[in-house]
């Protein structure tokens, strides 16, 4: 049990960290969604499944359509890092 | 001036902190409400699902609140979004469609994601989960076929019809309490037997009607958030409207 709750923190960290250090918004946007999907899973071996659930919901799934969403109405959604830098060199 | 405001909220801040602090009881058990609870929430409202209990039996006042905190945000949100005499004209993207891989998995979820959300909602009394949970289960299943389709218009007047009904369906159903003589939104009709899908009073109901609304709430939400400006026009909305101004 308690080795499967620090893999689960393990996870957790590690795509926390990801958010920050990862040079695409996208994939920062899909490691957010990790960090709840397991938080979610934390939340079921804590026998709280009804928090789970809205953990797995609207951490895991609706925030994250609301961030990839935002990302392409603020034209941010591109995956290659090349790309982003030649347009700043050009805006430059 | 600035750093006396700042010093002066910093201060605040300190003290209202510290005041939070020297109430708290450690190592003891302030809250004796929770095993009270526990006890008899069961036999008070007959629902499976304790949770539910407390949220809506219990708690639904708080649970009103929570309704009308979501729709004052998205509210506002598509205020913002939404552009009201904003002349640029917003669309959704008709070349860049999903494809057949996302149109055929959206065929294929759509059914699934509402019968699963449809379930969690009914079975809100029962089982884990309620109408937040299901309605946001809604939400995702009726922006599928958004994100398969993106050239589809979307009614956002019968979103909001639904939307106002149910809205109007919770606080009614809580009213209705009252003039039977007891609190405000607490539960009356008969408990039925425990464990049942027709059991726990007007919980089921209240669950129903605030599933709908989140679900509607928050699916005209993802589908303002899912368009996008024109490409005939370079320039920015704020900056286009700026120019129309001046």
């Amino acid at each position: 049990m308690i080795w499967v709750v620090a893999v689960l923190v393990l996870i957790m960290l590690s795509s926390a960290i990801a958010v920050l250090v990862v040079k695409s918004h996208v994939s920062a946007v899909a490691a957010t969604s990790a960090v709840s999907l397991t938080l979610s899973v934390l939340f079921v071996l804590l026998r709280a499944p009804d928090v789970a659930m809205t953990e797995a919901v609207v951490g895991a799934g609706l925030s994250t359509v609301i961030l990839a969403l935002s990302l392409r109405r603020l034209g941010m959604n591109k995956f290659t890092s090349d790309d982003s830098s030649a347009a700043e060199e050009s805006d430059a | 001036m600035r750093n006396i405001t700042a010093l002066l909220f910093a201060g605040g801040l300190a003290f209202f902190l510290l005041v939070i602090t020297y109430q708290f009881i450690f190592a003891g058990a302030p809250m004796l409400i929770g095993s009270a609870i526990l006890g008899q929430g069961a036999n008070d409202l007959g629902a499976a699902n304790l949770v539910t209990s407390v949220v809506l039996g219990y708690r639904g006042i708080d649970t009103l609140g929570e309704i009308a905190i979501l729709f004052t945000a998205s509210t506002a949100t598509a205020l913002v979004l939404s552009n009201i005499g904003d002349t640029t004209e917003y669309h959704r993207p008709e070349t860049q469609g999903g494809g057949d891989v996302l149109l055929g998995s959206a065929n294929l979820f759509f059914p699934l994601l509402l019968t699963l959300g449809l379930y969690i909602i009914l079975h809100g009394h029962l089982t884990p989960g309620g109408g937040f949970q299901g309605g946001v289960i809604l939400a995702t299943a009726f922006f599928l076929p958004i994100l398969a389709m993106p050239s589809r218009a979307v009614k956002h007047s019968g979103l909001a019809m639904v939307e106002g009904f149910s809205g109007a369906v919770f606080i009614l159903i809580g009213l209705a309490s009252l003039f039977q003589g007891e609190g405000f939104m607490q539960p009356f009709l008969s408990k039925g037997s425990f464990g049942e899908l027709l059991s726990a009073g007007t919980l089921p109901l209240l669950y129903i009607a605030l599933g709908l609304k989140v679900g509607a709430e928050l699916s005209s939400l993802l589908a303002r958030l899912a368009e996008i400006p024109g490409q005939n026009t370079v320039s920015s909305p704020a900056t286009q409207n700026s120019k129309a101004n001046s």
